[in-house]
């Protein structure tokens, strides 16, 4: 036990005397959380619009009232011609173009039909196709209210989206940023500082002393554990106070399941570095092999079931995957172990095979 | 003797197609200082290394204190005190916390052992705060033996623990090491340095994964089946050259200013010779017949076809 603590707390000293691991390990969750937070965000607010109103009249005013005063939109310029919504929207800046028929209130009137056209920019599909159905949304609004004392038939969705009402990005990247940056520090933090010993041929010292391999492996993870465990709990604490991120489920299971997927990565990295010698092979296969499909194939960002099928199988490999399962269904849903047993069950799975797997490759000699 | 330390039989390893190490056979007593002594790539390394378990050998019996290298190893790697050639200590550690980080994975303490480090620890002591990646070449290996002592191991291995030392401080190492010696502790240590293996009990000459010789460097030198002159000249290429040409020279080699000639008694004396280069515009000769060193010893050794 003494050589234990001795082992980790020579560890402590090489983390804290290198500033470059203690940038990553402290800057890079609040430096990823606000990226995240304020720039990379898929909300709309204030999407520039050009309408084209030849008819003037109550209702086409009544509706561009309607639109414009919804935030989503704000006004930069009255269109004049037909012939300008091209240019207008060769400059940029206009992402969305409205534009009404002329006689708009009269026809109407007379024969129950008139006609918007809507024109987005869609060389940003994603923004064009939000910005579209905000549009068509307001305008279908105006036309219920409208017609409410008129028509005695009707059915009206009244849609509630649950558990993120108002459909925050900051719900989605929260999750995904405790599945990346834990990844990141565990995995590649470890295989680097194991890849480490091995390089400037400490490991040689340590394998010849009367220490075992695994006290080995343990004395170099166990800093790590704990330092991933602060990261979580910064992300935790930024993600609730600064963008008001739920924690509806118990607190508890949360950082024990937090708890797991550290393991789960850290054992990852050993894996990693039991077959590789060098910190550049060690770096390389972390943020290859174990960062991009963190971020891509998770259901991070992209979702799982729009992929084609032999990517959807990859991603039910991705140990991330299911860890962000858990925590969203913890966070949003406030589900109990109950709901989430089975990807806890997963993962727990994976930890032990990756750890079995590179106790069976570490090595006692050199070759 | 009082008994044996380390016994290697038959030994061989290969690393794909190479050969590192073929047929060495040797035994060590206990307390003796062993070099093994030979160039770079003669296989002293994958020796050590076999030794001290981290390599496995392909065939071959080796025992440290009794212990077989690849049953027993954990027991071995405990009473077994290591030096590897490269510098291994942690550089962002200081002094005294890879010294005090060694002992703790020992199973001991700085203050139990102080008195086998004593020596050698008090010359870096000073420094005990400094980073051991800011220590020169000298007290890196001062510390390195430092750390491979704090244990009190019965046999000590070091891997060329005098490369890349200046001169004295190559001295001061073998007299730490002389101590050791004199403290009970064997200790098996390879060099590339020949003039360092007077410094040895017992020496082994190794060549291309082979032991040409195990002998005491006095034995050694005394086997020297040559005469030897040595030859001093302004120009010592062309002095190589003509000399390699005359009859009755069994080889040159360079020493620095100087090229060693060696020959058979027979065939060859001092005033010949002379008289020769003198003839051929050697002006200013000086010659004279000297002891053969080991180096001597090992360039013959290797020219020597094996039986």
């Amino acid at each position: 036990m003494k050589r234990f603590r001795g082992f980790v707390i020579k560890e402590f000293y090489h983390i804290f005397r290198d500033y470059r691991t203690l940038l990553i390990l402290f800057g890079m969750p609040a430096v990823q959380l606000m990226l995240f937070g304020y720039v990379l965000t898929n909300e709309i607010k204030d999407a520039k619009i050009a309408i084209y109103d030849p008819s003037g009249d109550v209702v086409t005013r009544k509706i561009s009232d309607k639109i414009l005063s919804s935030g989503y939109f704000i006004l930069e310029r009255n269109l004049n011609t037909v012939a300008e919504i091209d240019p207008v929207f060769r400059q940029g800046n206009v992402k969305l173009a409205l534009i009404y028929e002329p006689g708009f209130a009269g026809k109407l009137e007379k024969t129950g039909k008139a006609r918007i056209q809507i024109i987005a920019d869609a060389s940003d599909p994603n923004t064009a196709n939000m910005l579209v159905n905000y549009a068509s949304g307001i305008i279908s609004n105006y036309l219920v209210s409208m017609n409410s004392e008129k028509v005695p038939l009707q059915i009206v969705p009244e849609v509630r989206m649950m558990y993120n009402g108002e459909l925050k990005g900051v719900y989605m990247f929260v999750p995904g940023l405790m599945a990346m940056l834990l990844m990141l520090i565990s995995a590649l933090m470890t295989s680097l500082s194991i890849t480490r010993e091995k390089e400037l041929g400490t490991m040689e010292l340590l394998l010849v002393s009367p220490m075992r391999p695994s006290q080995i492996i343990v004395g170099k993870v166990f800093p790590y554990v704990f330092l991933a465990f602060i990261d979580a709990c910064i992300i935790l604490v930024l993600g609730n106070l600064i963008f008001g991120m739920p924690i509806a489920g118990s607190v508890f299971l949360l950082l024990a399941e937090s708890f797991l997927y550290i393991c789960m990565a850290l054992s990852l990295g050993i894996l990693i570095s039991t077959v590789t010698n060098s910190q550049q092979v060690a770096m390389m296969i972390s943020l290859v092999v174990l960062m991009l499909p963190t971020i891509l194939l998770s259901g991070f960002i992209f979702p799982v079931e729009n992929m084609p099928v032999i990517m959807q199988v990859l991603c039910h490999a991705m140990p991330p995957k299911y860890y962000i399962i858990i925590i969203k269904s913890i966070m949003l849903q406030g589900n109990g172990i109950a709901y989430v047993w089975r990807e806890t069950l997963i993962l727990a799975g994976f930890t032990a095979f990756f750890l079995a797997l590179s106790i069976k490759k570490f090595n006692v000699r050199l070759s | 003797m009082p008994g044996t330390s380390v016994h290697v039989q038959q030994l061989t390893k290969r690393f794909g197609a190479t050969t590192a190490l073929e047929d060495i056979t040797f035994d060590v007593g206990k307390g003796e200082l062993f070099g093994f002594i030979g160039p770079d790539g003669a296989g002293k390394t994958t020796l050590l290394r076999i030794l001290t378990t981290l390599l496995l050998a392909d065939t071959g019996r080796c025992t440290v204190e009794g212990f077989d290298v690849v049953k027993d190893y954990r027991r071995i790697r405990s009473i077994s005190g290591y030096m590897p050639g490269k510098f291994s200590l942690y550089q962002d550690l200081t002094v005294e916390e890879n010294l005090k980080f060694f002992a703790t994975i020992f199973g001991t303490t700085i203050s139990e052992n102080y008195h086998l480090v004593r020596e050698i620890y008090q010359q870096i002591e000073p420094f005990k705060n400094r980073k051991a990646g800011k220590l020169s070449g000298g007290m890196k290996q001062k510390l390195a033996l430092s750390c491979a002592m704090i244990h009190k191991p019965d046999v000590l291995f070091l891997d060329e623990p005098t490369t890349g030392v200046d001169a004295v401080s190559r001295l001061e190492f073998w007299e730490m090491l002389q101590r050791l010696k004199a403290a009970g502790i064997t200790i098996l240590v390879s060099t590339p340095y020949m003039d360092e293996a007077s410094q040895c009990d017992r020496v082994a000459l190794m060549q291309n994964g082979r032991i040409m010789t195990i002998s005491t460097p006095r034995e050694v030198i005394r086997n020297y089946p040559l005469s030897l002159l040595s030859v001093k000249a302004g120009d010592i290429y062309q002095l190589l050259g003509e000399l390699r040409k005359y009859p009755g020279v069994h080889s040159v080699y360079a020493f620095g200013q100087s090229a060693h000639v060696a020959f058979q008694k027979t065939k060859l004396d001092k005033d010949t010779l002379s008289g020769f280069l003198k003839k051929n515009n050697h002006a200013v000769v000086e010659i004279e017949p000297i002891e053969a060193t080991i180096e001597d010893c090992f360039m013959e050794l290797m020219n020597t076809p094996r039986e």
